[in-house]
């Protein structure tokens, strides 16, 4: 057996606690449900002096409907309860079926949603015990000099492999953000940037406290996964679309996907769709855009040509599905 | 390493130790409370040997935090017979062999136990789903699902 690295847990039970305790200890990682930061931490990839656990804090861990018809999930809501609660939740299928599809029915008992978001990013070179990395002499990401999959360059290209963010995105989703200077809200794309090593754009001390999602109206949602074993891996690659149509013409549409680069992402230039008749030919414009907005690199078992090939055709298949959707 | 005190229940009986906050929850069952039928498989959260009951909810005991525990009831394979008698899922691995080299065992007869509480008649493919973080190397599942469905079909 080898112990973890010696560490402080603080169990807060309100944010503005947990937030006072972030500030106090700049060693500090927040825990919510552990099967990404305490992995990492047996690994030896993440080093928190002290780790702050959320899930006591009941603010967090609720599901509302809000007056506006939109839904209101707290940070610290398990993927479980999200599946458990299809009344509130059925409207947003996309959301669903990205949370259905994360990791194994266990690993949802705990895996929550803040922490879905938060999640590391992810790499080959990355993803190993102490032993084999430091016989690879680690990697740029974690005390190392060099990226192995890009040896050149001075940049990580760890992937994002969270699969709710493309969910959230397509769906107009907002997070909901607590720091130390107070509560603010951004579209959620916006809290990602491209960037392996630093793929979050939170500032020192800040938690997302919720997601807020816009009432769902008319608008059609789903995702799409492909990963190597069905019953557990994080996505190769992912892709959520939210549509509405008039039964004839596309009225609105969102794209996101996950697994392709260092963030999810949303794509961009789909308002030249808007008004056309949708169909097969709409869906080959939709899969024409996506290459240029995405890099794949060898960060996973498949090579990159396979994922963008597999996201492509993830893309056309579940636009398929929503537009013959009743 | 400073120890606090972590009071919770363990196969239905009261305990308090003296815990240090790094341990986990797989370490504490195994060396403080002396219950080695949970087993350790994997480097984190990847093959769901180490998995027990946490209020009545399959949780993986390496990647848990004993001290996030505290005043829960957990339950591991050593709480499933009672008075010397297997428990209807035990029996099921048993009868069905369900069992090979037996090391996924203690972890799979903890997550089907765990459905079968919530769910007492699943399909098969609820069982699978359920088991679904649960890898063996010996079986090829076949026999592991037919157990579970034993126990189900054995549940009065
Ligand atoms: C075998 C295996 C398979 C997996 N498969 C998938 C998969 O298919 N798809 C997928 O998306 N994930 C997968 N995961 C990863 C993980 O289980 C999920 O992403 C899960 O939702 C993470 O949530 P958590 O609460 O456990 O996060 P934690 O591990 O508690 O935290 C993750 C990170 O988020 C930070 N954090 C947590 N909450 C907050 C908050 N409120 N504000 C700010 N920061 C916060 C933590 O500091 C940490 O850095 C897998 C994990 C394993 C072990
Ligand atoms: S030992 Fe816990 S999942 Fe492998
Ligand atoms: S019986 Fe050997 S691993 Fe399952």
């Amino acid at each position: 057996m080898e112990y973890l690295p010696e560490f402080d847990l603080l169990r807060p039970n309100t944010v503005d606690e947990a937030l006072s305790l972030r500030r106090e200890r700049p060693d500090a990682r927040f825990l919510a449900g552990g099967t990404d930061l305490i992995v990492n931490i047996r690994r030896g990839i993440a080093e928190p002096g002290t780790v702050i656990d959320l899930t006591g804090i009941a603010e967090i861990r609720r599901i509302a409907r809000q007056d506006d018809g939109g839904l209101k999930i707290g940070a610290a809501v398990t993927l479980a309860e999200l599946l458990e609660r299809p009344e509130l939740t059925d409207e947003y299928q996309a959301l669903r079926e990205a949370a259905a599809e994360v990791a194994a029915s266990s690993h949802r008992e705990v895996a929550t949603v803040g922490g879905n978001l938060c999640l590391d990013t992810r790499c080959l070179y990355y993803n190993q015990s102490e032993w084999w990395r430091s016989a690879n002499a680690y990697c740029l990401k974690h005390r190392g000099e060099v990226c192995h999959v890009a040896p050149s360059g001075k940049h990580c290209f760890a992937a994002f492999s969270g699969d709710l963010a493309p969910a959230i995105m397509a769906l107009g989703g907002t997070a909901e953000i607590a720091g130390p200077d107070g509560r603010r809200t951004a579209p959620l794309g916006e809290i990602y940037q491209d960037d392996g090593a630093a793929h979050l754009r939170l500032a020192d001390g800040e938690m997302i406290s919720a997601v807020q999602l816009p009432a769902a109206g008319t608008w059609q949602s789903g995702y799409a996964k492909a990963r190597v074993r069905a019953a557990i891996d994080f996505p190769l690659a992912g892709t959520a679309i939210a549509l509405r149509t008039d039964g004839r013409a596309l009225e609105d549409i969102r794209v996101a996907l996950t697994g392709t680069n260092s963030c999810p992402i949303l794509i961009a230039g789909t308002d030249r769709l808007l008004g056309e008749a949708v169909g097969e030919e709409m869906a080959e414009q939709l899969v024409a855009m996506l290459p240029k907005q995405i890099q794949p690199m060898s960060s996973t078992f498949t090579p990159p040509g396979y994922r963008r090939k597999v996201v492509a055709n993830l893309a056309r298949s579940l636009f398929q599905r929503l537009i013959e959707a009743p | 390493m400073a120890k606090s005190i972590l009071r919770l229940t363990v196969n239905g009986s009261g305990r308090e130790d003296a815990v240090p906050a790094n341990m986990l929850l797989v370490d504490y069952l195994r060396e403080v409370a002396g219950l080695t039928g949970t087993k350790i498989g994997c480097d984190g959260g990847e093959c769901g040997a180490c998995t027990v009951l946490v209020d009545g909810r399959p949780r993986l005991s390496c990647i848990s935090l004993a001290h996030t525990c505290a005043g829960r009831q957990v339950e591991t394979v050593e709480g499933c017979a009672t008075d010397g008698r297997l428990s209807l899922v035990q029996k099921g691995f048993h009868e069905k062999l369900g069992s090979q080299c037996g090391y996924c065992t203690p972890g799979m007869i903890m997550a089907a136990s765990g459905l079968l509480r919530r769910n007492p008649r699943p399909s098969e493919a609820e069982i699978r789903e359920a088991l679904s973080g649960n890898i063996c190397r010996c079986t090829g599942y076949v026999k592991i699902i037919e157990a579970v469905q034993a126990a189900a079909e054995g549940a009065p």
